[in-house]
């Protein structure tokens, strides 16, 4: 009826050795993860946009719309 | 023998009150929950008291028996002098107990009264909502956004196709 004895000692030392590097590896694919699926689709997103844009034909089709205070539609 | 000593000591309920005559008044009554009690807990391996209080007449000859050689003891009387000091043993009380169950049932089941107050509150406690809910109010809102370009890049007007007055496919 004689058991084996536990282990004492060096714990935390072998709960680190197995997590630490799989928290790492975690990171960095979270990390990896995020620059490949929103900020480089983000970035082309707004490349995009600013390629053929025409600011003074937005700012018209806005006027016409009655949005700002500032000028009103160019009937009025 | 030393041990079987202390633990006797520590076995019989302590009585810490002392008897206080004072003008007539008795001893004050000793509350259950003012004595030491047992419990099992990793982090307190001996509680304060044994597990069984009250022995039966076998316990107490084998309570007589462990004051000799420990030598002499058979297993089973062994484990049955463990059984009288704690109630589980370690292994048993790490065991996963079904108590989960209760739990989320029970947390189930308030979420869902909870539930039904809020229904009844929204029929019988609330006044209408404001005009600005009505659907041709949201539409004329929907019309301003697009309009000002909100989020024109990814978000809101991104979707809307200005040249065809619809959402890009």
């Amino acid at each position: 009826m004689s058991l084996q004895k536990p282990l004492m000692r060096g714990l935390l030392a072998k709960r680190l050795r197995f997590h630490v590097p799989i928290a790492f590896a975690l990171s960095l694919l979270a990390a990896v993860g995020w620059k490949y699926g929103v900020t480089e689709p983000r970035k082309q997103a707004y490349a995009d946009f600013y390629k053929y844009y025409d600011a003074t034909k937005e700012f018209t089709s806005m006027r016409e719309a009655g949005v700002f205070e500032s000028v009103r539609p160019t009937g009025e | 023998m030393l041990a079987t000593r202390a633990l006797r000591l520590l076995g019989k309920r302590a009585i810490s009150t002392s008897v206080c005559l004072r003008g007539g008044h008795g001893v004050a009554k000793i509350e259950a929950y003012t004595l030491p009690a047992y419990f099992d807990r990793r982090e307190n391996p001996l509680p304060d008291i044994c597990y069984v209080q009250d022995l039966s007449a076998e316990q107490v000859s084998l309570k007589e028996k462990e004051h000799g050689s420990w030598a002499a003891l058979s297993n089973e009387e062994k484990v049955a002098l463990y059984r009288i000091s704690f109630k589980q043993s370690f292994a048993e009380m790490g065991e996963a107990t079904a108590e989960w169950k209760t739990v989320i049932g029970g947390v189930l089941f308030v979420v869902g009264f909870t539930g039904l107050i809020v229904l009844w509150q929204r029929t019988f406690v609330y006044g209408p909502v404001p005009h600005t809910f009505d659907p041709e109010w949201k539409a004329k809102e929907l019309q301003r956004m697009l309009d000002m370009r909100m989020n024109p890049v990814e978000g809101l007007a991104a979707k809307w196709d200005s040249e065809n007055k619809q959402w890009k496919k």
